[in-house]
């Protein structure tokens, strides 16, 4: 567990200097994603990485345990709303409307194309 | 012993141990009764701990950098649990290898979709600039989009607000608006609740259906990458 949750952070720790050093237009932990992912599928083909947390769904459970709560994760930062009471109070009902009209609009774009998309490739394939 | 009460509660309302604990304890309540009504949208436990805390904070007069000094344990782990969205992506590979195409050309209209009517709205409505600035990034998850909003020079607080309410709003309206489309494939409807309500519509796509949630997961980390580069790149061409 504790190699596991090492092995998390220190992929996030790699992120964040990469994207600090370089400069890059990237968050730490989206380069930390990509590493740990490339990490795992690098174990499969050499065996020689998969000792410590790359052994035994080492660095699976705590990862797992980590998404468990996901929604936990936002409430502090969610919080932070009793800072902004006076814009919300000025702008509140623009910013929500934003928002509302927005989300709905990417979730229908998103399905939509996912399914229209997924059609279309099935139709090929049946030709 | 403590002379008074009062001084008592001086000591612990100062104290990260205490603002930690209700966080957790008023999130696991929360957490239950949307339990109990077998995960009802509008029961969505970040909602309810969100308001539930603030109006506690608001009546004892704590200000948030005190509160914020106890909940920065769990709000740090934002962090870490990006980079841990790599094990459902890993496990699920084949069947994302598999959905692949629909998926990315499906990511690219998202992220697009997400961005740009969320700044064109914006400005139509008339919110300053910096406000405009802030909102841009809110479908991502909160640490990326914070990040995002740094890097404008934005407010990052006002981004996180913002991207709470997204996620919270998509969680709640998910369900009832893919039954209405007549969708039921179930990595389509993940995909799009990750897209746009990040892991707010994650916890709940999972909530629904299993395979939503694995596509749900990746649409999040997906368009965490994507959004970083589209905002910047929207920004310049959108922005007054």
């Amino acid at each position: 567990m504790l190699s596991s949750l090492s092995l998390i952070l220190l992929c996030q720790l790699i992120g964040e200097a990469v994207v600090r050093g370089l400069g890059l237009p990237l968050p730490g932990p989206v380069l930390g994603l990509l590493l740990l992912l490339i990490l795992l599928l690098a174990r499969d083909r050499f065996v020689l990485l998969a000792r410590g947390p790359l052994r035994n769904e080492g660095v699976e459970m705590a990862s797992k345990g980590l998404l468990a709560h996901l929604s936990l994760l936002f409430v502090p930062a969610g919080v932070g709303v009793v800072q902004k009471l006076d814009l919300l109070a000025s702008h509140g009902i623009a910013i929500v409307l934003v928002l509302a009209l927005s989300v709905v609009a990417t979730l229908l774009a998103t399905v939509l194309t996912f399914r229209l998309v997924s059609r279309l490739l099935r139709q090929q394939d049946a030709r | 012993m403590t002379d008074n009460p009062f001084s008592l509660w001086v000591y612990l309302s100062q104290s990260p141990l205490l603002w930690l604990t209700v966080t957790l304890l008023v999130y696991a309540s929360t957490d239950a009764v949307s339990l109990a009504t077998r995960r009802h949208p509008l029961a969505n436990p970040v909602l309810h701990a969100m308001w539930i805390i603030g109006a506690f904070l608001l009546l004892t007069g704590t200000s948030y950098t005190t509160y914020f000094a106890g909940a920065q344990f769990v709000h740090f782990l934002l962090g870490p649990a990006t980079v841990a969205l790599a094990v459902p992506l890993y496990e699920n590979r084949t069947r994302v290898v598999a959905s692949i195409v629909p998926m990315l050309v499906a990511l690219v209209a998202g992220s697009v979709t997400a961005v740009v009517s969320v700044v064109l709205l914006a400005e139509l409505a008339g919110l300053p600039r910096d406000v405009v600035l802030s909102l841009a990034p809110k479908s991502v998850t909160a640490g990326v989009a914070m990040g995002i909003s740094e890097s404008l020079h934005a407010d990052p607080s006002l981004t996180a607000v913002s991207v709470i309410l997204t996620g919270i709003m998509g969680a709640i309206i998910v369900t009832p608006l893919m039954n209405r489309t007549g969708v039921t494939d179930f990595r389509a409807r993940g995909f799009a609740a990750g897209l746009a309500a990040h892991g707010i519509g994650t916890a709940r796509a999972f909530q629904v259906d299993e395979i939503a949630g694995v596509f749900s997961g990746i649409a999040m980390s997906l368009n965490a990458l994507v959004t970083s580069f589209l905002v910047p790149l929207a920004v310049t061409l959108l922005v007054r």
